[in-house]
């Protein structure tokens, strides 16, 4: 049965070759930063199961250290010239997005067929057949164009040179949930909040739910992080239990609410960093302020949502 | 109660005003909240590290960098601004407004994997939409190039977020139905994600609206700069992504 792991084992293996191919581009001053974080990525993958619990925070913190102390640069391997690719998308026409497409085919189809058939590990399907998709698409490049053998890590590692350290820092943001619960930050928040509401105001307790998690995603750079510790203080004691609000409606937009965060936050850099490197834009921050026009409003409007459905 | 372990989120408040390396403010936070919990600085790390591990899920989406890469160099991003360029009536507005669509209905049956920042919007969305607006306003300058792709970028979370939690079994969906069920609360998924429905149409009106405004203010900007339309090749193009021999850092 084709599992996580061995996805684990596909993405060391291409972490690998970036680590490898960097190591050598003269073309970057820092080339041996770059050898040296993506090799630990690949490392990460491929061993982090058996390296133990304070192993892998070693490796961590690692990482922390080449990329907290600018250790990382961006490689610049070979590639074709604006010209040629104008070229050949005239040549080769609407068929370059086949196997753009192949793979998000693939993994549909992939979810829904192969899900009963013991061959992938039903709780990963999507991820699963996201990584044949890839595999599969990489076979029709390789007939199809006949590029170097090299270039698709080559091209690979000049976008992941981009995107840089933000890469691991969602991973990084799990852990800080990890050590937050650990050290009953949660509790302590709650308490906060408690404390602070005003008693015996519904649309103010509603409102102090609404807006922490916001905030409180946008710190943490994840809804995940906060739901518990604000559902906890403010969503059940008081809403649900208090003023007998429909647990349903409280939790599944107050989550909403922690999303309208996300948007807000470079701390979800997955989401608003990862994609402004991929995008080459000048400003990181690009994608969060794009997206702060849509959040505000759409805060204020689950705010009304919970005030008005949970409690009819 | 033991406010100190609340400077960690202080940490991270304060290295975002400061404008340090996040994963350095992270770990600091993190081994400051560990340790003011009392706890021994080798249990926050091995406690950290282990967090960091069983959530290399994450990280596996790079997977996708290669292939995308790949066509990217025989001219995906071309073909993808020749298609949009063929289309007389596409605006970057109306592109993304129908893009923000499908990709709503998607996550709302659970694919939200299909499309995002590296499958769907550097190599596809990001380039129509800049060829629309090239058309839209042939003087398109580099602050409103900016602008487009980001709104490229920002109408994919919008979408992706405010359509996954429709589907019963996202993650999110699965934490809600955990942490009632662990206090005394059994709920189905079912009825949660009925709850996202009014957020998922109240974020496609928003979003939607200034997806149209954009279109407005790139009209508004090809007026004040008074341009006849046939002007648009003496215009230098400018494309980051073909900085061939250019070798500087971030």
């Amino acid at each position: 049965m084709i599992t996580l792991q061995h996805l684990y084992i596909l993405t060391g293996a291409m972490f690998a070759g970036f680590a490898l191919l960097g190591a050598r581009d003269r073309t970057n001053p820092r080339r041996l930063g770059n050898a040296a974080f993506w090799g630990l990525v690949a490392a990460s993958f491929f061993g982090g199961d058996y390296f133990g619990d304070l192993g892998n925070g070693l490796l961590v913190l690692t990482l922390v250290a080449l990329a907290g102390f600018g250790a990382l640069g961006r490689g610049n391997p070979p590639t074709t010239s604006a010209e040629e690719r104008a070229a050949s998308s005239e040549r080769r026409g609407n068929r370059l997005f086949v196997p753009a497409l192949v793979i998000p085919l693939t993994a549909f189809v992939g979810t829904f067929l192969l899900k009963g058939s013991g061959w992938i590990d039903p709780k990963q399907a999507t991820l699963v057949s996201l990584g044949a998709g890839v595999l599969l698409a990489l076979a029709l490049g390789y007939a199809w164009l006949r590029p170097p053998a090299l270039a698709p890590l080559e091209e690979g590692r000049r976008m992941m040179d981009s995107v840089g350290w933000a890469a691991v820092l969602p991973q990084m943001l799990a852990a800080l949930g990890a050590v937050f619960a650990l050290a009953g930050v949660g509790n302590v928040v709650g308490g906060i909040a408690t404390h602070i509401l005003p008693s015996g105001s519904l649309i103010a307790a509603v409102a102090v739910y609404a807006v922490g998690m916001a905030v409180f995603t946008m710190v943490m750079g994840n809804a995940f992080a906060a739901f518990p510790v604000l559902a906890g203080a403010i969503g059940l004691p008081v809403l649900i239990r208090q003023f007998h609000g429909d647990p349903a409606a409280v939790s599944a937009i107050g989550m909403l609410a922690g999303f309208c965060g996300t948007l807000m936050t470079p701390m979800a850099a997955n989401f608003n960093i990862v994609p402004a490197a991929l995008l080459d834009l000048k400003d990181r921050n690009a994608v969060v302020k794009a997206q702060v026009g849509t959040a505000i409003p759409l805060l204020a409007c689950n705010i009304a949502l919970i005030y008005f459905l949970a409690f009819r | 109660m033991n406010y100190l372990v609340l400077l960690g989120i202080l940490i991270v408040v304060a290295g975002f005003a400061f404008r340090l390396n996040p994963l350095l403010v992270v770990a600091v936070s993190a081994l400051a909240t560990g340790l003011l919990a009392g706890k021994p600085l080798l249990l926050v790390i091995a406690a950290f590290g282990k967090a960091f591990n069983d959530n290399r899920f994450v990280t596996i989406i790079y997977i996708l960098l290669p292939v995308i890469g790949l066509l990217e160099r025989y001219g995906l991003q071309q073909r993808a601004r020749t298609l949009i360029g063929g289309m007389r009536r596409a605006t970057a507005g109306r592109l993304l407004l129908a893009y923000l669509l499908f990709r709503q209905v998607t996550a709302s049956l659970g694919l939200t994997s299909i499309a995002g920042p590296a499958q769907t919007v550097r190599p596809l969305v990001a380039p129509m939409a800049e060829a629309a607006a090239e058309r839209q306003d042939p003087q398109l300058d580099d602050v409103r190039r900016e602008r487009v792709q980001a709104m490229a970028a920002a109408t994919d979370n919008v979408g992706n977020f405010f359509g996954e939690d429709i589907f019963i079994a996202i993650g999110s969906i699965l934490l809600m139905v955990g942490f009632l069920q662990q206090n005394g609360i059994r709920l189905e998924p079912l009825q949660l994600s009925l709850y996202a429905i009014p957020t998922a149409i109240l974020a496609f009106l928003i979003h939607g609206a200034r997806l149209l405004l954009l279109d407005r203010w790139l009209a508004r900007h090809s007026r004040e700069s008074g341009n006849p339309a046939s002007s648009s090749d003496a215009v230098p193009r400018r494309d980051a992504r073909f900085r061939g021999g250019d070798g500087t850092g971030q």
